[in-house]
């Protein structure tokens, strides 16, 4: 295992915001920038070879072992329709819990991870159905960080068993 | 002092089925006429234990219920009342209303009334009818009485308490006054203290008691509560405690009662007891979590594996203190030792889960008890090998799959006595439980020496039901087959014993999905017997590992027959698509495992990869594999927990190196090879189209 990142850790220290902002995970894919709810983020570690599983779809890169138990692995990219890249080495899995009837475990490929960003909901704006990659149904809310614009995913719909099968 | 007793509910529950379990196999162990002082003690203690702790717990209709049947028991015991049929059958029916009873108030249900009052009636003119001596009769019903209207009245409007010390009390160190707050903090308390035993000043003895008193406590109070506070000088004085009434005539009424009222005793205010029971302490209700009862040598010797364990692994970090190079022979005699005790600790786990199969078997007893006597037929039930042990989980799956076999040996296999000794057949048929081990597998028979398979009659019955057309010339065992076929079943009239719908397909099918595997041998006149084969556990399985392209596959060793490595020229296609491989005596439909998953194999040559003859729902297919890796056991996995059920996956295994392997499921590879598109679920499908 390579490049373990215990995120929980960190998680532990960040204090609850008195606005009720609350700290987002950033990262990138090509040129975009996504966030996830940094509490829902169990680990992060770094690209190995999965096991494929048959017959699912091209998004759903297989399975590995987390500690025993198995997870699925969603390439991202690839679930957005946007162009294969070579894994690199700051191609990372981001291990994440989704709720839905029972809480599950899934794995998210991405290009890299950035930054951790706080945002209170008032910064959050709807997503108007703009044309890219991505299905406005799995994107929460735009938030402007710097000058960059951040889509917040909908983790829970996003890597839903029916969206990921 | 209040402890919730409401945490030992599992236990008396537990305890209770179990007792229930243990007064019917004795009832069903008596022989009639002569009975067995012990056998009846046995019985009779089982009863006891469950009365005194229904009402313990307050569950009075029970424990008022097990009471009446007691009564009848102890009769039995002192010999006052001969063991006939119709007694041990009706003790039967009363073991399973009060089963019913108890499991309707373990989950908070309904209980059936009228049926509980139907053989309450039943045992209580037993009773009534059956004593020898009219005064024992009238003592017992007499009995039934108090005992009732102590009970019943748990909480009545409050306690007449007679408190007579023992002139010795307070030099045991008791104080009454001390008592009688205690009693204050219960409920509202009025005391009349009776002097009369006063000595005159001169005499008295300032260490010695002469007072007593008249209690009287008002409120809603549980009666052990009050005993509780008298509990310390129970024996240091006359204490008499008793219900109060709103009258005094009532009471002498409810003390004098004849035995009409007693039969009449309406279950409205028990149930309405029990319910405003479950109402007030909802969250006592949870479903009772599973447990398993453990030998405690098992544990003790998990816990010197454990020791061991510990040893090893402190030699192992001396060695990595200060590791060289001569200490290497050292370290891995070390790494030996922790194979050995990691081994032995998992057998030592596994074995917590493992219980006798008695626990399956036990039920049979009585089932050919009951199914014998309403069929006619005489049934001499053999169990041997209870001791032998399988997975607790296994167990509480094999058990309906079990009593299906087992009711179709009686209905279908055996003979009445007449035909059988037509026959010549010893008139009482033979039904056979045996359980063994072989292997890493368990094996259960059921052999009966009834009339075995009609091959002719299924035979006919399968063309009927269009499962074979009528040219095939099929070998016995073939025919024998058929019976595990879908929508196949011969009983020509639907009795309540067996031809319910639920055929042989569906026990084979529950015994596939535990990963074993049902036989079936007969004879003609002989008799018939089902072979069923399971893992011992389910958490672990040994594992053939085979390889497909890059990706590495696991089939469980249990389903493999053999492996081979065939000519091209022998496989023959059928109209273009499938491939069919000559194994012997029959034609094996060959599943490409690359073409099935979609990958991209080493070679799409059948001579230069090998073919996995496996077995699943008693058909044969050959995988077409690259290569054949070791094997192993696997400890499995669910895909399910944090994905979804795969097609032709049953689930999924970590390998030595961390990596994920997956487990073959044969029979969803049949499924997959003759459909393909059943792969995606069908709301899957739908997310896909939109």
């Amino acid at each position: 295992m390579t490049e373990v990142q215990q995120v929980n850790e960190s998680a532990d220290v960040i204090e609850e915001m008195d606005d009720g902002a609350e700290q987002y995970l950033t990262f990138v894919l090509g040129d975009e920038e996504y966030g996830v709810e940094i509490l829902r983020v169990q680990e992060i570690k770094g690209w190995d070879k999965v096991t494929a599983i048959p017959n699912t779809p091209h998004y759903l890169c297989g399975v590995l072992n987390l500690r025993g138990t198995i997870v699925p692995v969603v390439n991202l990219r690839a679930r957005f329709d946007m162009e294969e890249k070579e894994y690199t080495p700051t191609t990372v899995v981001i291990v994440l819990k989704v709720e839905g009837v029972t809480q599950r475990t899934v794995g998210i490929v991405v290009d890299g991870v950035s930054d951790a960003h706080n945002v209170s909901p008032e910064e959050i704006r709807p997503s108007p159905d703009f044309g890219t990659h991505v299905n406005t149904e799995y994107i929460r809310g735009l938030v402007p960080v710097d000058d960059k614009m951040m889509m917040i995913l909908n983790v829970d719909r996003l890597l839903s068993v029916e969206a990921i099968g | 002092m209040s402890i919730d007793i409401s945490q030992f509910h599992d236990v008396f529950f537990e305890e209770s089925f179990e007792g229930l379990d243990a007064m019917e196999s004795g009832l069903l162990n008596l022989d009639i006429g002569a009975a067995d002082v012990e056998a009846i003690n046995t019985i009779f203690r089982a009863a006891h234990s469950i009365k005194g702790g229904a009402g313990t717990f307050g569950f009075m209709a029970v424990s008022e219920f097990t009471h009446v049947m007691e009564t009848l028991l102890d009769e039995m015991r002192n010999g006052e009342r001969d063991v006939t049929p119709d007694l041990t059958n009706l003790l039967l029916e009363a073991v399973d209303v009060l089963r019913e009873m108890l499991t309707a108030v373990q989950q908070k249900t309904e209980t059936d009334d009228e049926r509980i009052a139907d053989v309450r009636q039943k045992l209580e003119s037993m009773l009534d009818a059956g004593s020898e001596s009219v005064a024992g009769g009238d003592a017992s019903v007499a009995d039934v009485t108090t005992n009732k209207t102590e009970e019943k009245e748990a909480t009545p409007k409050g306690w007449k308490i007679d408190f007579r010390p023992h002139q010795h009390l307070l030099q045991t160190g008791n104080d009454p006054v001390r008592m009688f707050r205690e009693l204050e903090s219960l409920g509202e308390l009025s005391t009349t203290v009776d002097e009369s035993k006063l000595p005159p000043f001169s005499d008295l003895e300032p260490e010695d008691s002469y007072l007593t008193w008249q209690l009287i406590i008002k409120g809603d109070i549980p009666k052990d509560d009050v005993v509780e506070i008298f509990e310390w000088v129970d024996d240091d004085c006359d204490l008499v405690i008793e219900p109060l009434m709103e009258a005094a005539e009532e009471e002498i009424v409810a003390d004098q009662a004849q035995p009409e009222p007693v039969v009449e005793v309406p279950s409205e205010p028990v149930k309405e007891q029990t319910s405003s029971d479950s109402a007030a302490k909802p969250a006592a209700a949870a479903p009772a979590a599973a447990s398993i009862r453990v030998g405690t040598d098992k544990v003790d010797s998990l816990i010197n594996l454990v020791g061991e364990l510990v040893i090893t692994q402190s030699m192992l970090s001396q060695i990595g203190d200060n590791f060289t190079e001569e200490m290497l022979p050292q370290l891995i005699d070390g790494l030996a030792q922790l194979e050995r005790n990691t081994r032995e600790m998992q057998e030592g786990i596994m074995r917590i889960r493992m219980l006798p199969i008695s626990f399956a078997f036990n039920r049979f007893p009585r089932l050919v008890h009951d199914m014998s006597d309403k069929m006619g037929k005489k049934v001499n039930l053999k169990l041997s090998g209870e001791q032998t042990e399988l997975d607790k989980t296994v167990m509480e799956k094999i058990g309906d799959p079990l009593v299906h076999l087992v009711r179709n040996s009686l209905d279908h296999g055996l003979e009445m006595p007449d035909v059988r000794a037509a026959a010549g057949k010893n008139e009482t048929g033979t039904i056979h439980l045996n359980a063994y081990h072989q292997g890493g597998n368990i094996v259960i028979e059921i052999k009966d020496d009834g009339a075995g398979l009609n091959e002719d009659k299924i035979y006919k019955k399968a063309v009927e039901r269009g499962l074979i057309n009528g040219s095939e010339i099929l070998s016995p065992e073939k025919i024998h087959e058929l019976i595990f076929l879908p929508g196949f079943s011969t009983a020509d009239v639907v009795s309540d014993i067996s031809g319910r719908g639920v055929g042989m397909d569906v026990v084979r099918k529950n015994i596939n999905s535990l990963g074993g595997s049902v036989e079936v041998a007969s004879k003609q006149g002989e008799g018939s017997s089902f072979i069923i084969r399971l893992p011992l556990t389910l958490a672990i399985m040994d594992g053939q590992t085979i390889r497909v392209a890059d990706e590495n596959y696991i089939v469980p060793l249990i389903s493999i027959i053999e492996s081979l490595e065939v000519k091209a020229s022998d496989i023959k296609q059928v109209s273009g698509r499938g491939e069919l491989y000559p194994l012997r005596d029959e034609y094996v439909p060959i599943i490409r495992l690359y073409d099935v998953f979609g990958v991209e194999p080493d070679t799409t040559d059948v001579e230069e990869g090998l073919l996995v003859v496996v077995e699943g729902e008693g058909q044969k297919i050959g995988l077409f594999v690259d290569d054949l890796l070791g094997q192993q056991q696997v400890v499995i996995k669910s895909l399910e927990t944090n994905y979804r059920k795969v097609l032709g996956i049953s689930g999924a295994t970590i390998l030595g190196d961390g990596t994920v392997a997956l487990i073959l499921d044969v029979p969803g590879l049949m499924t997959l090879y003759r459909d393909p598109s059943a792969a995606i679920p069908p709301q899957i499908n739908d997310e896909r189209a939109a």
